[in-house]
């Protein structure tokens, strides 16, 4: 008994790092959606292209930092100082000024450039392999993990005895 | 016999996967349009030539028409450009030329200097008409057919096979079918 307890306890270690790591992944994945461009989003914006309204000026950079510069592809057009991405800001705050959602203006850039301009893929039919990949490969590594202990332990099915044995 | 099979299938993925995303024929920067089977967005713009004379593609409603996005600034624009003579020469379809991030008189000077291909040529001065066909860069090519709708989008400079091989067919194509 003493000896199985040892590897349980180890078993369970196990179980919780895993778990650490899912609900880390599960962090990690909430804010990318919410922010993937986060970083140096002000930098790009010229002093006097602020929006006056505070609100919207948020709404503009949070809705800029999610769209990619199709020039120089790894850049969001809020970072991007090409003329392309320039434009694109005008466009996003007009729309803003005009009362459009912020769904209205990425379905606008998507009917135009294609979901690949969304940093964050929408969650939908089509990209849930992409959004799912992450847990079906942490349901593997459980798998495995599960599998090498329960080898390694080589406990029996009955390992402890139900009162009906005794 | 899982110990040789998981590791093998696992290799044989990672190949496929590599051997896909890999591929140095592949053109990263050459997006799919979602445009594609979608009505050509308007232009209603004004002649770079002549500020005073409006350009549409309204005008080609109902014949199958290119437009070519291009602009002084964009080297291979000027490789483009002869082929897009020759393509003129051989009255096949009319050329909408829509001048992309550019001045007006840098556009007419090359035009004057180089020979003009298009039938109609609209200058962008904002970018707004761009940001429609959803235009990244120059040069890209829109053909458009007799519906108006767009139905292929080609990025990158035209070169004689690309026009045999991807412009030619299609427009045959759009013609049989009924425009």
């Amino acid at each position: 008994m003493k000896a199985h307890g040892g590897r349980l306890r180890s078993a369970l270690l196990l179980l919780t790092a895993v778990i650490g790591i899912a609900m880390l992944c599960a962090a990690v994945l909430t804010d990318a959606r919410a922010a993937p461009a986060g970083l140096g989003l002000q930098s790009a914006i010229d002093a006097n292209g602020q929006l006056v309204d505070p609100d919207l000026q948020a709404r503009f950079e949070h809705i800029a930092g999610q769209l990619r510069c199709l020039v120089c592809q790894n850049e969001s057009i809020a970072d991007s100082n090409v003329e392309l991405a320039s434009d694109l800001r005008r466009q996003v705050r007009e729309m803003l000024v005009a009362g459009k959602s912020d769904d209205a203006i990425l379905d606008y850039m998507t009917d135009r450039y294609g979901e690949f301009v969304r940093f964050s893929p929408p969650l939908e039919a089509k990209t849930l392999l992409i959004w799912g990949a992450p847990f079906i490969v942490l349901l593997v590594g459980v798998g495995i993990i599960v599998g090498i202990v329960r080898r390694r332990s080589r406990m029996p099915i009955d390992d402890e005895p139900t009162p009906d044995h005794q | 016999m899982w110990k040789f099979l998981i590791p093998m299938a696992a290799f044989v993925g990672l190949v496929v996967l590599f051997a896909l995303g890999l591929n140095p024929n592949r053109d990263i920067r050459a997006l799919p349009s979602p445009l594609i089977g979608k009505p050509a967005p308007a232009i209603a713009l004004t002649d770079v030539m002549d500020p005073s004379r409006p350009v549409t593609n309204a005008a080609f409603q109902g014949q199958v028409y290119i437009v070519n996005v291009w602009g002084t600034w964009c080297e291979m624009c000027r490789e483009e450009h002869d082929e897009l003579l020759t393509i003129a020469q051989q009255k096949v379809v009319p050329i909408i030329g829509l001048v992309y991030m550019d001045k007006r008189d840098n556009a007419k000077q090359w035009l004057e200097q180089l020979g003009n291909p298009y039938a109609a040529v609209a200058f962008d001065n904002d970018g707004r008409t761009a940001i429609d066909w959803g235009v990244y860069g120059a040069p890209e090519t829109f053909l458009v057919d007799g519906h108006g709708r767009i139905i292929y989008k080609f990025v990158s400079p035209i070169t004689p096979e690309v026009w045999a091989h991807e412009f030619l067919p299609r427009i045959e194509a759009a013609r049989r079918a009924g425009a």
